[in-house]
């Protein structure tokens, strides 16, 4: 075991995936020499040669285009995104060549291969650098989405998104990357993809977070139970496509109330579809409307007004003491 | 079978050596321009190291410094009219400074407040471009529109050495040859994209060659002479307002300082390479040595501009500091032209917490 921050579990998990297997290789700008803007890769370039780490061209259409038949032709690449508003470049090869291809060919064609890049508010972040925008991708069958929020989870889920033969997008939360250490185990070992986390068990009600918003949830159950004795169950969905929609609904029927907390923008967000399911199979556990606490249908704002727009501990409490006491 | 590979030997247009003296045509330009291009080269490597000092001191937030890059900007910028169409990375401050963007307003872009983003209306200046490459495209919609609507403005567009591997530049440049389309493509080749040098970032060894593949005509110009840059720039404009079409210029630079305020460059480029650009090319010294052979300008007169310079910005960081604090409901606004049903809620509920002190 060593005790590490998410950046660093997750240079981990890609030097021991390098390690092992001979077709993974990482691409993406300013990842080589520089390490990448976070270092998520530093180090790397170093070890492995210039031909299993790539400082692409800028062109981030071009990366994951090239990543793709990478991918086709028995490679395994980990393409970077430095920043996850970027991936608008990329739109049409992650969402209808990447994500397509097992479908269109019947099967004859995977393309496993993982991309990674950083988001999130809360660090001031120029524009367009702190979007959260799963809920695109959770839109586009035939991807995968994982989001970590705690370093262990970070090196498992990675190392799973590698092992795994559809193409996965694995989004890193800038602020979490060196917010605290956590244990990691050394070598390999895999957190399964699809498997939410209940972090903290309950019974008033159920708190569903990822990525940032975890510790966010954390808090603000800390302070609706110091306050009021409200007793939370916190789940950190951990993988948004596929949603782990058994531990939701497992919950929601023992406490009969739900509360989501996610960064993204609210209207069609991924707080909809998983109160929809709510509402598809444990309708009659309810006690309370849904609750979302998310970020506001506006563009990311400027870095002097991010944290009026960030959902936080105290509009969360405020949501899941409402709820509690519908 | 014929084949079709190039070497185009592309030459580097000059008119002042890296010693000041000049090697080919000087423009047609008074004493008083040559000095006031030199005032605003001074004056804007001034203002790049205070929002530097600034940003170490937390005032503004992340900066992109352009020192090294001012005769590209100052140079390019004055051979055009301040109602032609401007696309810009955030890195053409010194640029739009000379072009009449007050720099308190730069300075408030850097601040991250929203009203940094809001270019004054006496320009078509569109707001500065984080998206590398994003912008492009747009200048070739404006300059057709100029065109289509029957005016003299052209458009231009400023990128980086590393934008010109995105998509959008290759389609823009189609774009614009097909339509002939009044668009000045501005690439600073300042041999960097963040880590990555040029020759990583393509294989052709000159960037002004890529035009031949459109069918526009393209120029590499030594980017630290501002008498060379203007010339280019000038003759690229009188084309694209004679209705000639699209010119791509690469001005050959460097930028002296690091991607970013969050940057470090000594991590990927070695210090030769820099002590060179800085001690033998540096576009300041050159021409303020073709101005002192001129006979035009002398050590007090440099003083004196330092001094006024300073006090210029110094006043201008007083404005931007003291600029009203951005109101915290200002993000619902101007996301739409009238404010949607849904977001209006949203709005409501935000102001509503926010007088109740429940902060968000
Ligand atoms: C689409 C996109 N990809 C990546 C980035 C991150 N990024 C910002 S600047 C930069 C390098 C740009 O280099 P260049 O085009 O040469 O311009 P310069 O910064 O040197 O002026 C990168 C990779 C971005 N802002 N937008």
């Amino acid at each position: 075991m060593a005790n590490m921050t998410m950046i660093q579990a997750i240079q981990d998990a890609m030097r021991v995936a390098m390690e092992a297997d001979s077709r993974v290789l990482v691409l993406g700008e300013d990842i080589g020499k520089n390490g990448g803007v976070f270092r998520a890769t530093e180090g790397l370039m170093a070890a492995f040669g210039e031909n299993r780490v790539i400082d692409t061209p800028l062109a981030e259409s071009g990366i994951i285009g090239t990543a793709v038949g990478l991918a086709l032709n028995g490679m395994r690449p980990i393409a970077e995104i430095q920043f996850l508003g970027f991936i608008y470049e990329t739109m049409d090869q992650v969402s209808a060549q990447a994500a397509r291809m097992r479908f269109r060919s019947q099967g004859r064609f995977s393309v496993p291969m993982v991309i990674r890049s950083p988001f999130g508010g809360g660090v001031r972040t120029p524009e367009l650098h702190s979007d959260s925008l799963e809920a695109l991708f959770l839109h586009s069958p035939g991807i995968k989405v994982v989001m970590p929020s705690n370093p262990y989870d970070a090196k498992g889920l990675l190392l799973a998104a590698l092992a795994d033969d559809d193409p996965v997008l694995f989004l890193e939360p800038m602020k979490l990357y060196r917010a605290f250490r956590g244990e990691v185990p050394e070598g390999s070992y895999q957190v399964p993809l699809g498997k939410a986390n209940v972090v903290q068990e309950g019974n008033d009600v159920t708190v569903i977070a990822w990525g940032p918003t975890v510790p966010v949830a954390l808090e603000a159950a800390k302070s609706v139970s110091d306050q009021q004795g409200v007793s939370c169950e916190v789940i950190d969905l951990r993988t948004i496509s596929p949603i782990d929609i058994d531990t939701i609904v497992n919950s929601v029927q023992k406490t009969g109330k739900a509360v989501i907390v996610h960064e993204a923008v609210r209207a069609g967000g991924v707080g909809a579809e998983i109160t929809a399911q709510i509402n598809e199979r444990a309708f009659l556990s309810l006690e309370a409307p849904v609750a979302r606490v998310t970020g506001y249908d506006t563009p990311y704002p400027v870095p002097t007004l991010e944290d009026y727009w960030l959902p936080d501990a105290k509009r969360t409490g405020e949501a899941i003491l409402r709820t509690v006491h519908f | 079978m014929k084949t079709y590979t190039a070497d185009f030997g592309v030459s580097m247009y000059q008119i002042l050596a890296e010693d000041g003296s000049v090697r080919g045509d000087l423009p047609e330009l008074s004493d008083d321009k040559l000095i006031e291009f030199y005032k605003w080269m001074l004056l804007t490597r001034l203002y790049d190291q205070r929002a530097f000092n600034l940003q170490r001191q937390g005032r503004i937030g992340t900066y992109a410094p352009f020192s090294g890059q001012e005769a590209a900007q100052i140079g390019s910028f004055a051979a055009l009219k301040n109602t032609d169409w401007l696309a810009t990375s955030y890195r053409e401050m010194a640029g739009l400074i000379y072009h009449g963007l007050p720099m308190e307003h730069a300075l408030l872009y850097s601040m991250g407040h929203p009203d940094g983003g809001k270019m004054p209306t006496n320009l078509n200046v569109l707001p500065v471009q984080i998206i590398i490459a994003g912008q492009v495209l747009h200048a070739v919609g404006a300059g057709l529109a100029s065109k289509l609507r029957g005016e003299s403005n052209i458009a231009v567009t400023y990128y980086g050495d590393g934008a010109s591997s995105q998509g959008d530049v290759h389609e823009a440049m189609n774009f614009a040859a097909v339509y002939k389309a009044p668009v000045i493509f501005f690439c600073q080749n300042n041999h960097w994209a963040i880590s990555v040098p040029v020759s990583k970032q393509m294989a052709t060894p000159t960037i002004a060659q890529k035009a031949v593949a459109y069918g526009m005509e393209g120029i590499r110009v030594d980017g630290n002479d501002v008498l060379a840059v203007y010339s280019a720039m000038k003759y690229a404009a009188d084309r694209a307002r004679s209705g000639e079409g699209p010119t791509l210029i690469e001005a050959v630079t460097y930028r002296l300082g690091s991607h970013t305020t969050a940057d470090d460059p000594t991590r990927y480029r070695n210090e030769t390479e820099l002590k060179e650009w800085q001690e033998k090319r540096d576009p300041l010294i050159r021409f303020r040595i073709f101005l002192e052979n001129k006979g035009i300008w002398n050590e007090q007169q440099e003083n004196e501009w330092r001094e006024e310079a300073k006090q210029k910005i110094d006043a201008a960081v007083e404005k931007a500091e003291s600029h009203p604090k951005a109101e915290p409901s200002s993000f619902f606004d101007h996301v739409y032209a009238d404010l949607t049903g849904p977001l209006a809620e949203q709005k409501q509920d935000f102001v509503q917490r926010l007088n109740q002190g429940e902060g968000r």
